[in-house]
């Protein structure tokens, strides 16, 4: 008996193995955010709009936010924009910007033109704050929980799905928590 | 003809003229070895499979530029690369450390040469004990 058990347990373990790592779902080229469950990183940058005014992890606080590091050049952001403008209009969670290795005229038209969901924008321009966040491509959105702590990173445009299924239990979590 | 493939082979002999950053980063030479050494040992995290050595993108000039800054700071090449890892993760390295799931890796086909030597080594040792196969025609021979 134990001569077809063994060997069919380890013939399970290995299909386990390779569905997952076939799994055509799986996007090998993301990487994990190391900063998940830890600490969001520092950050202290001139407002996009305001860029005599500094912007920090300050800004939000004790409370639940979203941290969106866009750009003008990217595709994605346009992209992923409408469906921001919409959250910024009928969720409570604020979203706050990060202008990422931009420059300042043609970001400031992209919000004028295209409207703007963030509560405030950071100006990243040489992306050192980028760099200290592990971001490697526009846009990137992190959800903060009310320690500061990263609670989720989302690679890409934001989606209606991702927001729905990775982003809504999460602050729901997150709101339930006494800070 | 011959011109022409002289002309395409100087093209792509060139091409590395087009790699950005070519100018020397520090004076010092001992500075300038441990900067091309570090570089060449991180990752692209956009373009996955160069260093940021090779790379031309922008997110591996920026790095560069914080290995360059680091560097002049005078860390380690050690505190340079925990720098990258707390950042991007184990994947910047081209050689991840020995830890974790990597080290699973690392282990596997010793556990898995382990695992199939105990099995061969049963089966061996059973066969062993068995009575050989006789065939009837040497059964007769006996016999008779």
């Amino acid at each position: 008996m134990l001569k077809f058990v063994v060997p069919l347990i380890a013939f399970g373990l290995l299909v386990g193995v390779f569905i997952k790592g076939l799994d055509p779902e799986r996007d090998i080229k993301k990487l994990p955010s190391p900063f998940l469950g830890k600490e969001a990183p520092h950050f202290d940058l001139p407002r996009l709009k305001v860029p005599n005014e500094r912007i920090s992890n300050q800004a939000y606080d004790g409370e639940v936010a979203i941290v969106n590091f866009w750009a003008t050049w990217c595709v994605g952001c346009r992209q992923e924009h409408g469906f921001l403008m919409e959250l910024s209009r009928t969720s409570d969670v604020p979203i706050y910007g990060i202008d990422w290795r931009d420059q300042r005229e043609p970001a400031l038209q992209w919000l004028s033109q295209l409207g703007d969901p963030y509560v405030a924008s950071g100006f990243d321009a040489d992306s050192v704050t980028g760099i200290n966040w592990g971001v490697y491509g526009a846009p990137e959105t992190f959800l903060i929980g009310k320690d500061g702590r990263v609670l989720l990173k989302h690679l890409g445009p934001l989606s209606r799905d991702a927001w729905e299924n990775d982003f809504l239990p999460a602050i729901a979590a997150a709101e339930g928590d006494q800070p | 003809m011959s011109r022409l493939f002289l002309g395409v082979i100087c093209l792509l002999v060139g091409w590395s003229v087009w790699a950005i950053d070519t100018g020397r980063a520090f004076e010092d030479d001992e500075m300038q070895a441990r900067y091309v050494e570090i570089i060449s040992e991180v990752r692209c995290v956009q373009c996955q499979n160069q260093t940021i050595k090779d790379s031309n993108v922008q997110i591996a000039s920026d790095l560069r530029r914080e290995i360059r800054r680091l560097l002049s700071e005078g860390k380690t090449n050690a505190q340079v690369f925990e720098f990258l890892v707390q950042r991007y993760g184990d994947f910047v390295l081209y050689r991840p450390p020995m830890s974790g799931f990597s080290l699973l890796l690392w282990i596997a086909p010793g556990l898995f040469l382990l695992f199939g030597g105990i099995v061969a080594a049963r089966v061996i040792s059973k066969r062993m004990t068995m009575p050989l196969d006789v065939d009837d025609d040497e059964i007769h021979q006996v016999e008779s």
